[in-house]
Order: structure tokens, then C-alpha cells, then sequence
């Protein structure tokens, strides 16, 4: 994409709280936790070459550490360092497994993952809350409280709730994330995990320590899943075992798949994709015909929306091995020769 | 002694069970080197054909036409989707099917709602008692059909000109492509009976003690997968041994988690993927797996 056409769209989500309402603000809010999310799953797997299933394992990790260290008195923003850091030692712990396995043999011990996460979410009342959850204490940095207050600050005349706040700080952190994973693909380690996915005894010959590079794929990748998860238990205000099933890392696949794998801008346009579907499905399924009332005979909104990007998915594999971002740079004129990077 | 006796014969029923679903992924990763994802909707498809068509054709039919069905959907998969992609590798390919389940799922479990639908088997909650040890005639059963379905099976795969196709397919795909072996029907009948199998585990899935099938049922499958990668995904005698280790493990969680309260209630539900992390540290390619020798 043309560099005026990002920062037109990047002036566009800074200036979106003055205009859209929270149901808008909530959806942005989950897609940008979602691609940061997505962004480290494509570390992993788009440029590194290792299926993980297991993300929604790393997400929780995030989301739970988070809420039991602010709950037990920790200073928030220490505690979403901290949970932060939890994750990528949990991914670290992983490494030494993972590294035995490739491909889908490795997509289902990371399937693993997911079950072993929701067993310890339900059944460890006294830090997970079991299955009501807990509720997540809202972040503090510098004395900034980053939630509703009685009487909300007015910016230009635009009161300024949680949501607002939250915007400004996922706007803050996607841009920080993407930032660093375009440096960590665009160099040395970037160049190393993509010949690792090409060909791993090739890249073991070309004198790429394989295991460490594996390794910290992993770690890396489980640490943005963590930035995710806090993100998202941020927004959601109360954390729930039964969100980070199944379901929820077969969506991060998807998204990454759909937008393109390898790549940062790919990963955001499809946590974008994925994530905002439902919610369009919700506010316009009046007028779309499949798409039925609560209650109806049709397909829900959120039914309707897993069909969709099912079938997307099967497609992009299909006919757009390059997803979403590739497509967009086979058309963009100015630059026709480039490659997804 | 009859609680090991017991849960010994539940977990053998289940291993068979796991072991015909786990042999279904088997059977597609022999011949195309693809995970089947899809295959925990194909086994929701199988049980959901046989709980609405039992009513009107009694229950044998119904499972004839339910399994008819279902290896007729995994070949319509196969050729329809699975074909078309020929460049990127496996493992791409096994993302494929991961889109598949999806919205195959999606359109079942909204068939099926919150109903729990029965399958109208004739074994009912009967059970038989042996000495001091109660079965269920629906766990027999089980036995007797999927150690039937298995030993079929491994008969053709052994003996008829199919059985030999497909074994010279999962040696070498080029070399049997030469030799007139036509891959493209040895896939599609590698994806026909893995829907044949994974219709007929269903039918057990959601017999006696099960209430009967509901949107959760295709789990089970997700818990064959271990199953099938404990024993070595391409091998027929690791997906039996595989799925009865699952089975057995399962039932002896639930016979006494009582005594093994400290992993919490429910652990029988985690306890084969524990198995699983705990084999594949040993032995990455499975317990009888071949390990891949890679070529520079």
C-alpha cells in the first residue's frame, strides 16, 4: 500500500472515538487486541513455518496472569509487564517439545495446549475464578485510570469513558507491536526463521542455530499472544474460561491464513477480517438474507459470520496463497513487482 | 478386583471406538500425508444422518444410509476441495481441512441446536452381567462392530488390489503413479472409509451411557487424534494400540478420580492430550510411526 494511503488510515483510527459510538469503539477495540494477537501468531507460523493451534493457551496466559496479579495488589501496569513476560516463559517452556515435532504433527501437540489450558481455567477457582471468571481491574498508569469515571474528562467536547482511553492505548501498543515484528522479519532473525520454514536442515548447513531460532519464534510469538490477552481482558472487564477454547485459536489461524501469511500487514488485515465480521453481521444481518433474528430459522449473526470466514479461509487457500495482503500488493500499482515481506 | 475389571472392559469398549476414528486419520494421512481436521465434522454428520432417519427407517437402515452418507460427503470433500490444491506443501492442506470443519460444524450444530438427539440403537440400557463385572450391551457391541469394521479393513488393505494401491501409494507416490496406481482414486477411497468409520463411531459415541448426540459429540473425535498420533500417524497397528491406551487411560481417570482428586474433576477430558505430550517427548514420531528421513 501507498504510504499516504496508511497514513489516511492511521489519521482515520486516531480520530474514530470523536465519531463512532461504543458498540464501534468495543468491535475496534477486540480487533486490535485480536491483531496484535495475530501478529505474533504469524511469527510463529507464517514466517517461522510451525502450526500452532495452541495461541488461545497463550492469550489466557496473558489474560489470567494479568487479572490474579492486579487483584492480588501488584501496580497494574507492573502487573500487565509481568503478564507479558509469564506468557513468553510459558512459550518458553513449550520450546523443548515443539522443537521435536513439525507441521500439523506439531499443530495437534499444540492442540494440547488448548485443552490443558481450559482444564486448569475451570477446575483453579482460587486464580482463575473458575468458571464465572473474575473481573479484571481496570489499568493505572501514572495515574491515568484507564476506565469509566463518574465524570469523564471532556476532549473537544467528547466525553471520554474507558473505551476512549482503551482506544488510544491499543492504538499505541498495535503500532509498537507491528513496528517491532516488521524489524524482527525484515532482519537477521526474520531471514532465519523463513529459511527455517523452507527447509530447516538447509538452514542447520547454512550455520542458523535451529533450535534457539525455534525457541525464540515461540517465546516471541507467545509474548504478543500475552500483550493480546491483557488487551482483551482490558476491554472485556471480566475474564472467562470458556473464550479461550478451541474455537478462539482456530480463529488466530484463520486470521492469518485469510490475510496472508508471514506478514505483519497480513495479520492485521485479517484479525480486522475475523474480527469485525460478526459484528457487521449483527449491526446489518436486517438486510442481508441468510442471515436470520435472534431466535429465527436462519443463521445467527455469529453463525453466519464462522460460515463466512470458514469459507473465505478454504478459498484464500484455494485461489490466494498470499491472502488479503498479497492480493493487495498484486494490485497496488506503484510497487507491481513487490513480494509479500 | 471388579472395579479394574470394569473399568478395563469400558476402557477397551472406548479404545475401540478411538481406535476406529483414529484409524480414519490414518487411513488419510497414508494415502495424501494430510491431518484431517474435517474429521470431527464428518463424525458429527455420521450421528446426526442416523438420530433423524432412525424414526422413519428403523435403526439399521438408518445407519446403513448415515454411513453411505458420510463416506459420500468425505469424498465430495476430497475431490471438490482437497484436489484443487496441489502447490504448497501438507501442511497447507491440512489447514484446508481446518476451514472445512468449520463451516461443516457451524451448519450441524445449528441443525442440531441444544437438542439432545437419540440414536434409537436396540441396545437401549441394557446391560450384562459377568461374574461381578456389569456391562453395558452397548459397550459390547462397540467391541464386537469396530473390532469387525478394523479387521475388514486390515484384510482389504492387505489383500485386495485397492489395499496394495494404497500401500504403494503411502511408500513411494511417484513410483506408484508410474506403475499405473491412480492417486486420485486412492485418496477418494481413503477419504470414503475414513467417513465410513467415523460414522459408525459415532453410533457408539452416542450409545448407553451417553445420553445421545449433541453439538459437543464431535469432541470425541478431537480426543481420537492423540490416539492416532501416539501410535504414529502413519500406522494402522499405532492407531489401534493408540486408541486403546486412550480408551483404557480415559476410563481409568474416571474410575478413580477419586484417588487422583489432586488434577481436579474432569481430568479424564485432558488425559489423552497428557499422554500424547508425554509420548511424542520419547518418541517424536510416534510409538510405531516411521521416522522421516529427509533428503538434502
Amino acid at each position: 500500500m501507498s504510504r499516504l494511503s496508511w497514513i489516511a488510515g492511521a489519521a482515520g483510527l486516531v480520530v474514530l472515538p470523536f465519531y463512532a459510538g461504543s458498540f464501534w469503539l468495543q468491535a475496534g477495540l477486540f480487533a486490535m487486541a485480536a491483531a496484535i494477537g495475530a501478529i505474533g501468531l504469524n511469527v510463529l507460523t507464517g514466517a517461522a513455518g510451525q502450526l500452532s493451534m495452541g495461541h488461545a493457551f497463550f492469550l489466557a496466559v496473558g489474560a489470567y496472569s494479568y487479572v490474579w496479579l492486579a487483584s492480588e495488589g501488584l501496580p497494574t501496569a507492573l502487573a500487565a509487564l509481568a503478564a507479558v513476560t509469564l506468557s513468553g516463559v510459558a512459550g518458553g517452556l513449550c520450546a523443548p517439545l515443539a522443537g521435536r515435532l513439525k507441521g500439523a504433527s506439531l499443530g495437534i501437540a499444540t492442540l494440547a495446549l488448548v485443552f490443558l489450558g481450559q482444564h486448569v481455567l475451570f477446575r483453579a477457582g482460587s486464580v482463575t475464578g473458575g468458571a464465572n471468571g473474575r473481573d479484571v481491574p481496570p489499568l493505572e498508569i501514572a495515574g491515568l485510570r484507564f476506565a469509566d469515571s463518574p465524570e469523564p474528562p471532556l476532549v473537544l467536547g467528547v466525553p471520554f469513558g474507558g473505551m476512549e482511553l482503551l482506544w488510544y492505548l491499543a492504538l499505541v501498543l498495535l503500532a509498537a507491536s507491528a513496528w517491532f515484528a516488521r524489524g524482527v522479519l525484515r532482519s537477521r532473525p526474520g531471514r532465519a526463521f523463513n529459511t527455517l520454514r523452507d527447509h530447516e536442515i538447509a538452514a542447520g548447513a547454512l550455520g542458523v542455530p535451529v533450535a534457539r531460532h525455534r525457541a525464540t519464534a515461540f517465546v516471541l510469538s507467545s509474548m504478543y499472544a500475552g500483550l493480546a490477552g491483557v488487551l482483551l481482558a482490558l476491554v472485556f472487564q471480566r475474564t472467562v474460561p470458556e473464550y479461550f477454547g478451541l474455537a478462539l485459536a482456530l480463529d488466530y489461524l484463520a486470521m492469518i491464513v485469510i490475510g496472508g501469511l508471514g506478514t505483519v500487514a497480513g495479520a492485521v488485515a485479517g484479525a480486522a477480517f475475523v474480527t469485525l465480521l460478526p459484528a457487521l453481521l449483527t449491526r446489518f444481518g436486517d438486510a442481508l438474507p441468510l442471515v436470520a433474528e435472534p431466535g429465527g430459522d436462519g443463521l445467527s449473526p455469529a453463525e453466519a459470520a464462522r460460515v463466512v470466514y470458514g469459507a473465505v479461509f478454504v478459498a484464500v487457500l484455494l485461489f490466494l496463497p498470499g491472502g488479503l495482503h498479497g492480493l493487495a500488493a498484486r494490485l497496488s500499482p506503484t510497487h507491481p513487482e513487490e513480494r509479500a515481506t | 478386583m471388579s472395579g479394574l475389571a470394569e473399568v478395563l472392559v469400558n476402557g477397551l469398549s472406548s479404545g475401540s471406538v478411538y481406535a476406529l476414528i483414529a484409524l480414519g486419520f490414518v487411513v488419510v494421512y497414508k494415502a495424501t500425508e494430510v491431518i484431517n481436521f474435517a474429521h470431527p465434522s464428518l463424525l458429527l454428520t455420521g450421528g446426526y444422518l442416523v438420530a433423524e432417519l432412525h424414526d422413519d427407517l428403523g435403526f439399521w437402515p438408518a445407519v446403513g444410509a448415515g454411513v453411505a452418507a458420510t463416506a459420500l460427503l468425505a469424498v465430495l470433500v476430497e475431490t471438490l476441495v482437497l484436489r484443487r490444491v496441489r502447490a504448497s506443501g501438507h501442511a497447507a492442506v491440512s489447514i484446508i481441512t481446518i476451514g472445512v470443519d468449520i463451516v461443516l460444524t457451524v451448519e450441524l450444530a445449528r441443525r442440531i441446536g441444544t437438542r439432545v438427539l437419540p440414536l434409537g440403537d436396540p441396545w437401549g440400557d441394557r446391560v450384562v452381567r459377568i461374574g461381578d463385572v456389569t456391562v453395558a450391551q452397548a459397550r459390547i457391541a462397540a467391541i464386537v462392530v469396530a473390532a469387525a469394521a478394523i479387521a475388514a479393513f486390515l484384510l482389504a488393505f492387505k489383500h485386495t488390489a485397492w489395499g496394495v494401491a494404497m500401500r504403494a501409494t503411502a511408500e513411494r507416490r511417484e513410483t506408484a503413479a508410474l506403475m499405473g496406481v491412480r492417486l486420485g482414486r486412492v485418496s477418494a477411497g481413503a477419504w470414503a472409509v475414513a467417513g465410513v468409520f467415523a460414522a459408525l463411531a459415532a453410533i457408539f459415541l452416542c450409545a448407553f451411557p451417553t445420553p445421545g448426540l449433541d453439538r459437543a459429540t464431535s469432541f470425541a473425535a478431537l480426543k481420537a487424534l492423540p490416539a492416532a498420533v501416539i501410535g504414529g500417524v502413519d500406522s494402522t497397528t499405532g492407531a489401534l494400540v493408540g486408541g486403546l491406551l486412550i480408551g483404557v487411560t480415559e476410563a481409568a481417570v474416571v474410575g478413580y478420580q477419586n484417588d487422583v482428586a489432586l488434577l481436579g474433576h474432569g481430568f479424564a477430558d485432558v488425559a489423552p492430550y497428557m499422554l500424547m505430550a508425554v509420548v511424542l517427548l520419547w518418541r517424536p514420531a510416534g510409538l510405531f510411526g516411521t521416522r522421516e528421513a529427509v533428503r538434502v
